[in-house]
């Protein structure tokens, strides 16, 4: 707080008369002007009916296809042009098919020196035996760097249209979302009781074993967020608050970004190939073994899951 | 293996035909989830099981749900007793 100024003082002050010719009480060349307030907009219920007369003829007016020839030819004009226009775009489309390499040939343009090297030499350059997974995190790392922004964006765009901050509207958002749903269904809980912990064990698994077989960050992190949703379904909402609130969304995605970037930029300034990890890029096949990539998936998965699950809360209910 | 190819590609176009002839929504949504599912298996087929994986995590999953859950948003999905209740009024 300020200190105290009396009232003839502050009244004398520039930002006070500032303040006053904003509000337009009090005008240079006029002095003291008195406001009044404005009246509020009102309509007499005759004028309403009124109102609703017209736009309903108009209406009828515009939708009576018996009678009115010239809307029922536009439909007609509209249906031939769109059939006209999908069968364009399908010839099109076909025509550009038909120009590509045949799939699998030994000449085709994607056979080149860049291919050659990633599956000649990614396994000892990257460490991974997934080929795929050392060249999106390690090759061209910052590709997915740039795909996991996408997803926070897509996350915080998402916020923007959906979230609902004021108590009124998120208790009326509570008592529509359970409706048409079956509070504490049996078979629904029973049945997450049981499925969930292996989809998140199977979710973890395709995380960690992003570098030795099928799988990563993206799709581990899916699985996750499924599971989370099916669990979110038969239980509620309050008991996933009890570990999984805004916040910790806000922490994780942050947290994830923030060591991804760290971790990759710095290989990027310092010359792309050569870096120190914690991690050595070690034996084939250990979980430990190929630098920076596991920690990356683990990144990616946890961006990946908290996205998909906060996508699922925002279109459900429009807040946490 | 040849066959059984075929019949998935085929199955694939029945299902995107579907799901834009389909008159309730809730049905296309469901046609549109095994559209998903038909081309996890078609990605394993063409030895990409990481597109595979996520295919049927993201597609036949995440994205169905959200879908459903618009569609519930926006009194799509009704019960069958208020149908009846609505042809009546």
């Amino acid at each position: 707080m300020s200190k105290q100024v009396p009232k003839e003082v502050y009244e004398k002050t520039r930002s006070y008369k500032f303040k006053q010719w904003l509000s337009g009480t009090k005008d240079p060349f006029l002095d003291t002007v008195e406001m009044k307030p404005q009246k509020e907009f009102y309509e007499s219920e005759k004028l309403i009916h009124e109102h609703e007369l017209q736009h309903q003829s108009i209406v009828e007016k515009a939708y009576d296809l018996e009678h009115n020839a010239q809307v029922r030819l536009f439909q007609k004009i509209y249906n031939i042009f769109s059939v006209i226009f999908c069968l364009c775009l399908v010839f099109i489309l076909l025509v550009g098919v038909s120009y590509l390499p045949k799939y699998g040939h030994e000449e085709n343009p994607v056979n080149n020196e860049v291919s050659a090297r990633y599956i000649g030499q990614g396994l000892q350059e990257t460490g991974a035996i997934n080929i795929v997974t050392g060249m999106i995190l390690d090759y061209r790392a910052f590709d997915t760097l740039g795909e996991s922004h996408v997803l926070f964006l897509a996350t915080c765009t998402v916020l923007i249209l959906l979230r609902k901050d004021k108590k009124k509207y998120q208790e009326t958002a509570e008592h529509n979302d359970r409706i048409y749903e079956p509070k504490n269904d049996v078979i629904l809980q029973t049945v997450a009781r049981v499925l969930v912990p292996f989809i998140e064990i199977f979710g973890i698994y395709v995380i960690l074993g992003g570098h030795l077989g099928p799988g990563g960050g993206f799709s581990g992190g899916a699985i996750c967020g499924a599971g989370l949703i099916l669990y979110l379904n038969a239980f509620g909402f309050a008991k996933t608050e009890k570990f999984f609130t805004g916040k910790t969304y806000k922490c994780m995605c942050f947290g994830a970004l923030a060591c991804y970037s760290l971790a990759k930029t710095y290989s990027f300034f310092t010359g792309a190939n050569h870096i120190e990890s914690v991690i050595p890029l070690g034996t084939p096949g250990a979980i430990l073994s190929s630098g920076l990539i596991l920690l990356l998936d683990i990144c990616v998965g946890f961006v990946v899951s908290g996205t998909m699950y906060t996508f699922y809360v925002m279109f459900r209910k429009g807040g946490y | 293996m040849e066959l059984f190819f075929d019949l998935l590609l085929v199955f694939l176009l029945v299902c995107a035909v579907a799901v834009s002839l389909s008159k309730n929504l809730l049905n296309s949504i469901i046609v549109y989830m095994s559209f998903s599912l038909i081309m996890s298996v078609i990605w394993i087929l063409l030895e990409s099981p990481d597109l595979a994986i996520t295919e049927a995590a993201v597609g036949a999953g995440v994205t169905s749900i959200l879908f459903i859950i618009t569609l519930k948003k926006i009194h799509e999905i009704v019960k069958d007793e208020d149908k009846e209740e609505e042809h009546h009024e």
